[in-house]
């Protein structure tokens, strides 16, 4: 497994453990009210496990597996996965730490942005890669 | 494909059908007449944890670089206590969820507790089991 698709997956996991550990929260708050503040970690729970867990874990293993090329640099300009692999994450902190910043209304939107511009460097990145084996 | 994949993806099938079954009911519930209530939250835990995430489960605990000679999946024991408390936790989530919003605060609401605990420790659990299986070959 090549070194972005360790940190990617790592990631991944460690957003699986605090989102489902919000989660946890949320739901058991649910069921026997702890305190009402606890709502707010909501987005937290939703960007955590979406964009953190999920989409995280799709890239790292996308990363490791799609196709090489038969010249080096055999995975293409790392850099642009590297740069969309950034991206993402600021997008999630953005988003998760919104309804902490109440005088930051425009938090979600550049968190949304960064996440969009994530996600396009990855799939510019990876849309090469996506070929027949050995070519 | 190891037992334990097997069970993990066989079973994430199952939820697949069951959530879209229940989001079918939800959407036709004017046309029926039949409400559950906090039925979307349900409907949205066993398609994202009990479909996508089981599914995730099964396939890394199967393809993820081998942990060592001795232990190639790393603890197959923690494995199943991960596929255990995650359906467990799920089940009771799906059936207290709405059982709790007709009668808060009761018996329920600890059940919703006690779910989100079991929820709680399939996770930690396999991200233990998985962590070190992360690496370069």
């Amino acid at each position: 497994m090549p070194l972005l698709s360790r940190w990617m997956v790592k990631f991944a996991l460690a957003y699986l453990a605090l989102g489902f550990t919000l989660g946890g929260l949320l739901l058991a708050n649910k069921g026997v009210p702890i305190h009402p503040l606890l709502w707010r970690l909501l987005p937290a729970h939703q960007e955590f496990l979406i964009n953190g867990w999920m989409v995280h874990l799709a890239l790292g293993v996308a990363f490791w597996i799609l196709p090489r090329f038969a010249q080096e640099p055999k995975r293409g300009n790392t850099q642009l996965a590297w740069i969309g692999w950034v991206l993402l994450n600021l997008g999630i902190w953005g988003i998760s730490l919104s309804p902490y910043l109440p005088g930051w209304a425009w938090m979600p939107i550049l968190g949304r942005l960064f996440q969009a511009g994530g996600g396009l460097v990855f799939a510019l990145y990876a849309w090469p890669r996506v070929k027949p084996s050995g070519s | 494909m190891p037992i334990l994949t097997r069970w993990y993806v066989k079973t994430s099938l199952l939820y697949l059908v069951l959530s879209l079954l229940i989001g079918l009911l939800n959407t036709i519930q004017p046309i029926t007449g039949l409400s559950v209530p906090a039925v979307f939250p349900v409907y949205l835990h066993l398609l994202t944890i009990g479909w996508l995430t089981l599914l995730i489960f099964g396939v890394v605990f199967w393809m993820f670089p081998k942990y060592s000679r001795e232990q190639p999946r790393r603890s197959e024991k923690l494995g199943w206590v991960v596929y255990v408390t995650v359906n467990l936790g799920l089940v009771l989530r799906a059936a207290s969820e709405p059982l709790n919003s007709l009668q808060p605060g009761g018996l329920w609401g600890w059940m919703l507790a006690l779910s989100a605990g079991l929820l709680w420790i399939a996770g930690i659990m396999f991200v233990i089991n998985t962590w070190g299986r992360v690496k370069e070959r």
